[in-house]
């Protein structure tokens, strides 16, 4: 019954999504269809997946969007031409989808191939082969260790990726000017700026937490790295980016972004020089179990730096290059007249 | 070590990207990524040897047994593509320090290495795998970082190639991971081989003609096959030169390799050529790609637009190769992509050097060229004739084998239609030779000189390779057939 309610949900804020023409409104949409697919991941079983699209779709994706319409407006172009073979394609497509469905074993069937090939194994013995409760985790950071490396290399790739299509080398700021316009601007938001100074460290513990609860409850590093990122830009909105600046620099969070991806992989590398396989932790410590916790915590570790360190790259960069062109607007407008 | 190489191949310029990232100095990161490129290629030819001596090498990742971890799964048939992806990172990467100069911003030069970094690790960890879901990892790694690296381009037309790029690839690498997705329900493994055993029992499903259908699609989009080639001409034409000289020899090779792993050794002979009518659709596209293609060729002023379009004629060959579904048809798909991969590469990399130059690759700048750039000119010309598949170069080799692959099928209006595509290629070809040989220079381009030495090395040892190959052919075709036929299960 709440999957019904569920979907239908989701159905009606995807609608909404292609119907509104206010980009605003269109991401405070995406950002409650990331969370209503977060519910629904819950209402499946899948809290780990859960967690993640609540951190990333309702969360991080949201404010990353929010930087972006301020500078490209607010609202959408509109259309002259009428796609309609587009459309048929997309019938056709969903059409096959749906086509597909119907020889697909019964929703939450016990014998369905899913339940019955690899999955025992890893429900029956990870606690012997690996020793820690959440068998998610044990899943992606040791059986599919390869497959996590891979994504946090993916991670990595678009903060270069931002990188390379965004960032100019620095001007000497004039910073008077810059935090003129901060000052200005965040006088409005008195109250909003003492509750976040309050919020800020509780929402940099719960960053740690979930970081290191990994191993025993839905988290690890790529929900803590979100979560830590969150709780900069959060600072970085509401003090301006130069005050933002000061604790973080571009040169120190792409050395952390770097290091996360190389810790990783040193990981697997030493397990290799121990004598295993690449990323086999039983060869991080004499014992096979504690090299796995071991395993499993540094890579978690690396996660969480890469993650949040490309998250603020990102925000920054976007901010940064909103911020020029505004100075440059400014100093156009005081030579014009 | 030995017995690590397999995930060496791909974890070396992987770990790479970010030292590069840490070093920041361009010149030192320039050598650096020249060496662990280099040292790829080296991993990559013990691995080749390796395999054709001792047959196929299995690595499990974390140590973990296959369907439950990771295996990294080397065969004759991508130990040859590892190969020629790492042989063609490194011959391009000597040119790629001069080439940027010109048209990258300096402070990004570091981060063009990165990035170019990271796509090698993509195609190569694409190649390397036996699991299906990895793959698409892999190709996420492959796609960010070809897309940032088009966007780099000079013109600002760049930016909406790489968008478009970014599009389609991103349908693409969806519709692969909605068919990897498909699979693993109906058999609950994503290992390649494991799929391979269990899906005939399921074979005949709704579902797994849907998982067929998505991951088909979606590599068809990455290689660029007609109709889905749109994203191509402009993603290579603005891309950095030196990344368009990349990118033509590798990256719509590791897709057509997809293609071949995942008709052959996934989804198996039988179900991808006689429960589905691939056999006529894919001969059909093949061939409508090569002269559509080819005919656009003829009418492009700008050259690298020119070639990319010849390159989607080229993708045409190897698909009609793959359709003949035989091992001789598949020897020639799989002797074009190593043969088409030295004459493009050869013929981006001369054209990046008139762009250094010349700062434009506009047919009119091409007057008088062959005079002031002899060398550079001459390479394109031996390249062409690769091209259109004179005797003595390496695409006489592989449409020699094509051509064969269709006489015995007994398809032989194919064959002459492949014929007659080949005097499509000599007609774009002319224009450029008759303006370059037999026009005087413009006035305005009077002081350009041949292009710099760390061009000229790299440029013509892969000319030499065209030649070489097309005499030599043991290395090619010996490979390639061996290839070939361990994917019809006749040799192990």
């Amino acid at each position: 019954m709440i999957d019904i309610v569920l979907l239908t949900l989701l159905l009606v804020v995807a609608i909404a999504i292609i119907r509104m023409k206010d980009l605003f409104a269109v991401i405070m949409l995406s950002g409650i269809y990331g969370l209503l697919s977060a519910s629904f991941f819950v209402a499946m079983d899948a809290v780990d997946v859960a967690f993640t699209e609540a951190a990333v779709g309702a969360g991080i994706s949201t404010l990353l969007m929010l930087v972006v319409i301020t500078m490209t407006g607010r609202s959408e172009n509109t259309t002259r031409h009428k796609p309609f073979p587009a459309l048929l394609l997309v019938v056709i497509t969903g059409g096959l989808l749906i086509y597909g469905t119907l020889d697909m074993p019964y929703f939450g069937s016990a014998d369905a191939p899913v339940h019955s090939h690899v999955a025992p194994r890893y429900i029956n013995d990870s606690m012997q082969e690996i020793g820690i409760p959440n068998i998610v985790t044990s899943i992606l950071a040791s059986y599919r260790a390869f497959d996590t490396f891979g994504e946090l290399v993916v991670i990595f790739t678009a903060g270069v990726g931002v990188l390379a299509l965004l960032s100019i080398v620095r001007r000497p700021i004039k910073g008077d000017k810059i935090a003129a316009v901060n000052d200005s601007m965040h006088e409005q938001h008195l109250v909003i700026r003492i509750v976040t100074k309050i919020l800020l460290p509780f929402i940099l513990l719960f960053a740690l937490y979930v970081q290191f609860h990994g191993d025993f409850g839905p988290g690890g590093g790529f929900q803590a790295g979100v979560i830590f990122a969150a709780a900069i830009i959060l600072y970085a909105m509401l003090f301006g980016l130069s005050t933002a600046r000061i604790v973080i620099n571009q040169a120190f969070i792409q050395l952390i972004a770097a290091t996360g991806v190389l810790l990783y992989g040193c990981v697997g590398l030493v397990s290799l020089l121990n004598g295993g396989n690449f990323f086999d932790y039983n060869f991080l410590s004499n014992d096979a179990i504690a090299g796995q916790h071991l395993g499993i915590l540094l890579i978690e570790w690396a996660v969480g730096c890469t993650v949040a360190s490309v998250m603020i790259i990102i925000f920054f960069n976007f901010a940064d290059y909103r911020e020029r062109q505004l100075s440059n607007e400014n100093q156009h407008n005081q030579e014009s007249p | 070590m030995i017995s690590h190489l397999p995930v060496l191949q791909v974890i070396v310029p992987l770990m790479a990207a970010p030292i590069c990232l840490i070093f920041k100095r361009a010149q030192l990161v320039w050598l650096f990524s020249l060496l662990v490129s280099g040292l790829t290629f080296l991993i990559s030819i013990l691995l080749l040897q390796q395999v054709m001596t001792s047959g196929v090498l299995s690595y499990e990742l974390g140590g973990w047994q296959a369907p439950w971890g990771i295996e990294y799964r080397i065969d004759k048939l991508n130990a040859f593509l590892l190969l020629i992806i790492s042989a063609i990172s490194t011959i391009v990467l000597f040119a790629a320090q001069t080439s940027i100069e010109k048209e990258i911003d300096k402070n990004k030069h570091t981060l063009f290495y990165v990035l170019y970094l990271l796509s090698l690790t993509g195609m190569l960890g694409i190649v390397a795998t036996g699991d299906a879901f990895n793959v698409f990892v892999f190709l996420e790694i492959s796609s960010l970082s070809s897309y940032a690296l088009i966007a780099m381009g000079k013109n600002k037309r760049a930016l909406w190639a790489s968008y478009q790029y970014l599009i389609m690839g991103t349908i693409g690498a969806t519709f692969i991971l909605i068919g990897v997705g498909l699979m693993y329900q109906m058999t609950g493994t994503l290992n390649m081989q494991d799929l391979s055993q269990r899906l005939p029992e399921v074979a005949q499903t709704r579902t797994v003609f849907t998982a067929f259908a998505f991951v088909i699609v979606g590599v068809c989009l990455k290689l660029a096959l007609f109709p889905l080639h749109h994203w191509l001409p402009n993603a290579y034409a603005y891309a950095p030169s030196i990344v368009t000289a990349f990118f033509a020899a590798t990256a719509t090779k590791v897709a057509i390799y997809l293609l071949i792993r995942l008709t052959f050794s996934v989804f198996g002979l039988s179900f991808s050529f006689t429960t589905i009518p691939l056999q006529s659709l894919f001969m059909a596209l093949g061939l409508i790609g090569i002269f559509i293609a080819s005919i656009s060729a003829i009418y492009q002023n700008n050259i690298k637009h020119l070639f990319a379009y010849s390159s989607i004629a080229q993708i045409g060959y190897m698909i009609v190769g793959f359709s003949i579904s035989t091992v001789t048809g598949l020897t020639a798909t799989l002797l074009h992509v190593f043969n088409h991969a030295l004459m493009k590469c050869a013929i981006f990399l001369a054209l990046a050097a008139v762009m250094y130059r010349l700062d434009d690759v506009q047919l009119n700048n091409f007057h008088g060229l062959g005079r002031q750039m002899p060398l550079t000119m001459a390479a394109i010309v031996v390249a062409g004739l690769s091209l259109i598949g004179m005797p003595l170069t390496v695409g006489f080799v592989s449409k020699w084998y094509l051509l064969s692959a269709l006489l015995e099928q007994g398809w032989w209006p194919v064959a002459v239609l492949i014929l007659l595509a080949a005097i499509l290629t000599v007609v774009y070809l002319w224009r450029i030779i008759e303006v370059a040989y037999f026009k005087q220079p413009l006035v305005d381009n009077a002081a350009v000189k041949e292009a710099p030495i760390l061009f000229l090395v790299p440029i013509w040892t892969l000319t030499i390779a065209n030649i070489y190959f097309g005499i030599d052919t043991r290395l090619s075709v010996q490979v390639a057939q061996a290839a070939a036929q361990s994917l019809f299960g006749l040799t192990p």
